[in-house]
């Protein structure tokens, strides 16, 4: 008999009973929340007349739609401007006060993107099953957990038995093995992955990801690489537990504290895939061979390194891939075989759940520093990921360094991300974004988003087109 | 969710085929953040005059006197007799959300789209399937007959005319027993109340970290 995945371990670990139809129902041990899918969910259990099963298995905070800009936030609710989004962050406060669920609110510190604030506050832990209303609640399996995004309807399902009705997955791993080159970062392996698997590569499985260059990246970068497991078609992503991954969480006021932590860590570090677990799909990628990348395309899958040329349809025998190409290069405004050094840039987007937190802006700021923001630049945003995060890079003097480049400085959210609030794309607008996705209009309505490392991104808001960052040294 | 056992109404008329979910709830209501509140938008562009937009007090709009649901004959109607392919268009819960709000129980048309069809059991909302001449008679006296109530019996799975002639309707078992019940997804979650708690006792005493509060 071979041995078990991570996932298996994690399946096993939560799945409370199994149904005739061959779906389980798998306990939920932490339910994230915040204010675009939940109201509806809130509003179903009080209709019915029923409660959250665990209050405290509960954590939200307002982050889709929040303003970005210090006047909007300094004024508190009221101060937002657009009418839906001051209603949906209201609405979230008022239903998290009345079922009394720990929320971190606008202008708390601790606010922030979903995926940034749970690992911090360590209200993600390993070994944890974790669901939010956004699928790329996928992030916290960076911790070998179970995480993955659900929709309202579910939501509401979670807040009110802690349980979800689910089909177990496929097991797939994805193995990179080596030694990153210099300038080359966790944005790039997966960015690599998805441009080799495609996008709908990871159907069906949870995807753990393995193999030494994953071991050596931080957690902030094993975040950012299960993050876009979702972009490969997998909604759950998994790297297993280390001692990095307890290192990072000692300490976070979640996490259990002194003889609980060790005992927890003892358990965690079981959280492995077994020497001889099976797979029913292996992937490989060398780490030497992974170079920075920029999307040139309308999905994540359309991918290549910097040094590249866009494609030419005329080039790809497939009709289906032919269309879809000559459209993306349609939609974005560019011609086949144009190198990618050459699309200019008209904004700039550091921040969302991808890319983010602390060591992504350090990324940025190490190429920012002493440097201008190209005129042909008509704005490079940094939104952090949360207001700690924020707090964080102010006292390294990272702000300092952006606001001296000429970037904007921004109260965290999600931000252009998906262009919920104000921040947004004009139409045609070219954006190197350290985001998730490159669909049509995202960013905006006709917005051209290229999915790039912050890094990168800082690098080509300095050059005003995409540059690769180790030729700015 | 409201369970649904038998239930004896005032029918109401509605004849026009495909009416689809944009007409049943528009669009400009989706915006809402709440799952109640769509009754009196109901029908929106039929029934009243001017054009409604979310938050509005409905109660000083002018209505459509020639719309049905406003004919004073057929006020607190609970079973709509409606038409081919009720409920096409989009996938919006707000529609049968809108119709439960209104008071109706029961739909009663010859074919309905699947979605919708799906959507109102999940929302304590019958759809019965009757064949066209069924319905065709149904129409016909409902109209002539002033206070023309019909009886459903789910259990049964029959609807009974004033006159005591019954109609024999399909239902798959699985989504009679949860209407019978008034189990939606979550409510068939909860029959297995004992089983989570039991998981849950085993997890906390393995894990007890996971049960933790905010620190
Ligand atoms: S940052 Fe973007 S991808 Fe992440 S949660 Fe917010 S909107 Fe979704």
């Amino acid at each position: 008999m071979s041995g078990k995945t991570l996932y298996d371990k994690l399946w096993e670990m939560h799945e409370v009973s199994r149904r005739d139809d061959g779906s389980s129902l798998l306990y939920i041990d932490r339910h994230i929340l915040h204010e675009v899918t939940s109201p509806q969910a809130f509003e179903g259990l009080r209709l019915a007349g029923r409660t959250p099963w665990r209050v405290a298995a509960n954590i939200a905070t307002p982050d889709h739609n929040v303003p970005t800009t210090r006047i909007e936030r300094a004024g508190g609710l009221a101060a937002i401007s657009d009418e839906v989004a001051r209603l949906q962050v209201q609405t979230l406060d008022e239903n998290c006060a009345d079922f009394g669920i720990p929320e971190f609110r606008m202008n708390d510190a601790r606010q922030g993107i979903v995926h940034v604030v749970g690992p911090e506050q360590g209200a993600t832990l390993p070994g944890m099953t974790i669901v939010c209303g956004d699928s790329h609640t996928s992030t916290h399996g960076a911790f070998g957990a179970l995480a993955h995004g659900i929709g309202t309807s579910e939501v509401e399902h979670v807040l009110a038995t802690q349980c979800l009705v689910a089909q177990k997955m496929k097991n797939m791993r994805v193995r990179v093995d080596g030694e990153l080159p210099p300038g080359v970062t966790a944005k790039d392996i997966v960015l690599a992955i998805i441009g080799k698997i495609g996008t709908a590569g990871g159907n069906g499985h949870a995807l753990e990801f393995a193999g030494s260059a994953i071991g050596a990246l931080s957690m902030e970068g094993r975040m950012t690489v299960c993050n876009m497991a979702i972009e490969a078609g997998a909604r759950v992503g998994m790297v297993a537990v280390d001692e990095k991954t307890i290192d990072y969480v000692r300490g976070r006021p979640f996490a259990p504290q002194g003889e609980a932590f060790e005992q927890a860590a003892a358990l965690w570090r079981t959280l492995v895939s077994d020497e001889d677990a099976r797979f029913d799909t292996d992937i490989e990628l060398r780490a030497e061979d992974i170079r920075p990348q920029v999307s040139w395309g309308t999905s994540p899958e359309m991918v290549l390194p910097v040094d590249a040329q866009v494609p030419d349809p005329a080039q790809e025998p497939d009709p289906v891939k032919r269309d879809a190409i000559a459209r993306a290069l349609k939609y974005m405004g560019l011609c086949a075989r144009q190198p990618i050094t050459e699309i200019r840039l008209d904004r700039v987007f550091i921040g969302s759940c991808t890319n983010a937190r602390i060591e992504d802006l350090r990324a940025a700021a190490v190429v920012a520093k002493g440097r201008k923001v190209a005129a042909t630049v008509k704005q490079a945003l940094v939104v952090p990921g949360s207001g700690l995060v924020k707090a964080q890079a102010e006292q390294e003097g990272l702000d300092k360094i952006f606001v001296d480049a000429g970037f904007e400085w921004r109260e965290p959210g999600c931000s252009m991300c998906l262009a919920m609030n104000p921040d947004r794309l004009e139409s045609g607008e070219h954006c190197a974004s350290t985001s998730n996705r490159n669909f049509e209009g995202r960013q905006g309505n006709g917005g051209r988003t290229h999915l790039v490392s912050p890094a990168m991104a800082a690098a080509a808001a300095i050059a005003g087109h995409f540059i690769d960052v180790r030729e700015l040294a | 969710m409201n369970p649904f056992t038998t239930h004896t109404g005032l029918a109401v008329p509605l004849d026009r085929a495909n009416v689809d979910t944009d007409q049943i709830i528009p669009k400009q209501f989706l915006k809402s953040i709440k799952r109640s509140g769509f009754g009196p938008n109901l029908f929106d562009e039929w029934r009243y005059q001017d054009v409604g937009q979310p938050g509005q007090d409905c109660s000083a709009r002018p209505l459509n006197p020639e719309f049905v649901l406003n004919q004073p004959r057929y006020a607190g109607a609970s079973v709509l007799l409606a038409r081919a392919n009720f409920g096409c268009g989009s996938s919006r819960e707000h529609a049968p959300w809108a119709l439960a709000e209104y008071g109706f129980r029961a739909i009663i048309a010859p074919s309905f789209a699947d979605i919708f069809y799906n959507n109102s059991f999940k929302n304590g909302l019958l759809p019965i399937v009757l064949a066209a001449d069924e319905i065709d008679a149904l129409f016909a006296q409902c109209e002539a007959n002033e206070g023309y109530a019909l009886a459903v019996d789910l259990h049964a799975q029959t609807v009974t005319l004033p006159d005591g002639v019954q109609h024999h309707f399909e239902v798959d078992a699985f989504r009679k027993h949860c209407l019978l019940h008034g189990l939606d997804d979550i409510g068939l979650t909860l029959q297995e109340a004992d089983a989570i708690r039991a998981f849950e006792a085993t997890h906390h005493a393995a894990q007890p970290w996971v049960f933790g509060g905010v620190g």
